[in-house]
């Protein structure tokens, strides 16, 4: 019996109203009042008008004119991408630095006392179930493909030194290089890996999380990118220009996952044709997606808790074995005390990597750092979303922490096995098949010179395609929860519907080609959102100084 | 032969549900059964409750309103739940067991091809539940 939740009806009428434990927006807005919902061919559904309707037909609309149109589209993404990132890396640069200080800075302040949820909530989802998701959405397959390939490049790129033409620098090292110094090159790459995969892309998605989470847990507003703008925008935000924002997140975050599935699939038919001499082609591929797409499905229909949840621990457990089987078997040493020199050599880099003005090496700063933020970025919403559902309950300095500190030293602790193995093999036991590799076989070269090279192998694979099924039903919870006005209870078929969208594009893109062309896109969607989450900075300050905090 | 009704409500659409607490109002003034109205809203705020705390106290308010309108008793259970679309099945087995009802009474619709996929949820629980179930239609228009 939980004593708790049954009362009778003599009880009812003493308790007293939630207020004061949260503070809640007093709005006119009824979630859901602009919702259209009906049974329409025999299918239940309850969506946002205007976003739904408004999100599909651009979506489709935009993979038709680029698939018909490649020639010409294609150039236009892309130079609209380059011109992004190399005029406003300085703005991409210091608004990363924004973000990374605020998140930090609030782990500190008495603001970290606040609870999400209000003071009372207590947590949906225990923290390792919580972590495994958290981690899952965040960076679970980058960090598969970029953990030997991204120091390896790095490395390479600085032992290169520092090469001009005419006063621009014309090399791809980060800041100063480290010329034909093995140890001075390994330690800048490895720092400049982790700065890529530390404290800035996770405070990225906490800022997004956490406005998410507090603006709906807190304040009562709808599960949906617009409620941060409540603050600035007022009730306007139930307007258009909430609808532009809320469409702007679909967008960002179909684009995404579609270019990620499909750009995952080369990756993972490279890898199983490299395994097990599967054929290295479009129908692999096109069975891999619909492989995908179909076990995400079943586990869109599981839920949050039976489905993503598992999955999630599952990848965790995997990716363990992973990271425990490299330790143990290759350079354990080295793994252990480089933890510790990467860690320190990430932060004595780091002013000097994220400093956002007069930078020299413009290929490295522009061609990787500014890149890599706008892809962040671009996914914020997704990612931020996802979190901010599964973190009621938390404190926002448990929060922070997990999402910020715990996570980055789980990527320097990964990148340092991964690529620190993967290093020591091409520089300490001259093994060059690892650095002459292309970038979807280095993880599965670095294996292959360690034991038991078919099991791990297999074990990556594996990794890969289930951090992709994670990706892709954490993806179709949020982009239905956007599309339905910020309801999380919408019927079934609706949240089956963007899992298969997801799958269609990816597969169209992939045969129709367009995929780097649509990832430039999305990460062209990555500037306004630059803006939309300094709103946000805004708003969580706003918002947590007028919060009731903890004893 | 029944002590306890377990009635699911969606605070939403009680319009959809008139049917489903006539007959469990019934059946518990004939066997002098009380009922347990159970509701499920998701974490975040929703039409009805912008928290879980505020949605149980009108779950309360409901329940208290169906006592006077028939005059018997009742009691309110009501679950939060981050995905409830996907939880609502093993929620109400476990409210089941946790008010230690012997009848669940709850409204469902007619039936459909979609339901060969999705189940409707009344089916889905009947067969997972040692108790009685009596699934209420819709009146059809």
């Amino acid at each position: 019996m939980s004593e708790n939740n049954t009362r009778d009806q003599n009880e009812n009428a003493g308790i007293p109203a939630p207020e004061g434990r949260s503070n809640l927006i007093d709005t006119d807005y009824v979630i859901g009042q602009d919702n259209v919902a009906g049974s329409a061919l025999g299918l239940n559904v309850d969506l946002h008008g205007k976003v739904f309707t408004i999100s599909a037909l651009t979506v489709l609309l935009f993979v038709i004119a680029t698939l018909a149109l490649q020639n010409s589209v294609a150039p236009l993404f892309e130079s609209l991408r380059v011109w992004l990132t190399s005029n406003l890396s300085w703005f991409f640069l210091a608004g990363a630095n924004v973000f990374a200080l605020l998140a930090v800075g609030l782990i500190f302040t008495p603001l970290g006392k606040v609870r999400l949820g209000g003071q009372e909530a207590t947590p949906d989802f225990s923290n390792s179930g919580w972590f495994a998701m958290l981690f899952a959405a965040g960076m679970g397959i980058g960090l598969m493909y970029f953990g030997v390939s991204e120091p390896l490049s790095h490395f390479g790129s600085s032992m290169g030194g520092v090469a001009g033409d005419g006063g621009v620098r014309t090399d791809w090292a980060p800041l100063g290089a480290a010329a034909n110094n093995p140890d001075a090159a390994m330690s800048l790459s490895m720092a400049a890996t982790i700065f890529h995969w530390g404290l800035h892309p996770w405070a990225i998605y906490a800022v997004v999380a956490l406005a998410l989470a507090l603006f709906s847990f807190n304040k009562g507003l709808p599960l949906t990118m617009r409620s941060v703008f409540y603050p600035i925008l007022g009730e306007r935000v139930w307007g258009w220009p909430g609808h532009v924002i809320d469409i702007l997140a679909v967008f960002a975050t179909l684009f995404g996952l579609a270019t990620s599935l499909g750009l995952g699939a080369q990756q993972a038919t490279s890898g199983l044709s490299h395994l097990f001499g599967v054929a290295n082609n479009e129908v692999t591929m096109v069975v891999l997606i619909m492989g995908i797409t179909i076990v995400a499905l079943a586990s869109v229909m599981l839920g949050v808790d039976k489905g993503v949840q598992r999955l999630s621990q599952l990848n965790m457990v995997l990716a363990g074995l992973l990271l425990g089987f490299v330790l143990l078997v290759g350079p354990t040493l080295l793994i252990v005390t480089g933890f510790f020199d990467n860690l320190v050599s990430y932060v004595t880099h780091l002013p000097a990597l994220s400093n956002p003005f007069g930078r020299e090496d413009a290929n490295f700063s522009q061609g990787w750092t500014a890149f890599y933020w706008a892809w962040w970025i671009s996914w914020s919403p997704f990612v931020g979303m996802f979190i901010a559902r599964v973190s009621r309950g938390r404190t926002v300095r448990e929060f922070l922490i997990a999402v910020l500190i715990i996570p980055t030293l789980i990527s320097v602790l990964w990148m340092t096995a991964l690529g620190g193995t993967a290093l020591d093999q091409v520089v300490n036991q001259g093994l060059e098949g690892v650095a002459a590799a292309s970038g979807d076989l280095q993880l599965f070269e670095m294996l292959g010179n360690l034991p038991l090279a078919t099991i791990t192998s297999l074990v990556a694979v594996v990794l890969v395609i289930v951090f992709f099924v994670t990706s892709s039903d954490s993806g179709s919870l949020v982009i239905d929860a956007i599309t339905a006005g910020g309801k999380v209870d919408a019927p079934k078929p609706q949240r089956m519907f963007w899992a298969i969208i997801e799958g269609a594009i990816a597969i169209a893109l992939l045969l129709g080609g367009g995929l780097v062309a649509l990832q430039a896109m999305a990460v062209s969607v990555g500037f306004p959102f630059t803006v939309v989450l300094l709103v946000a900075c805004y708003a969580i300050v706003k918002g947590l100084l007028d919060e009731p905090r903890g004893a | 032969m029944f002590k306890k009704i377990l009635v699911p409500v969606d605070l939403a659409h009680v319009d959809a549900l008139a049917n489903a607490l006539a007959a469990a109002d019934d059946l518990a003034k004939h066997y002098g059964a009380e009922v347990c109205y159970l509701g499920v809203t998701p974490t975040t705020p929703t039409s009805v409750a912008a928290t879980p705390a505020e949605y149980e106290k009108k779950l309360g308010e409901f329940a208290d309103k169906q006592a006077h309108k028939h005059q018997q008793s009742v009691s309110a259970h009501a679950v939060a739940s981050p995905d409830p679309v996907a939880d609502l099945d093993d929620i109400v087995l476990k409210a089941i067991h946790e008010v230690n009802a012997d009848l669940l009474v709850m409204a469902t619709h007619l039936p459909r091809h979609l339901d060969a996929v999705i189940p409707a949820h009344g089916g889905k629980i009947a067969t997972h539940t040692d108790i009685s179930v009596f699934l209420v239609r819709q009146t059809q228009e």
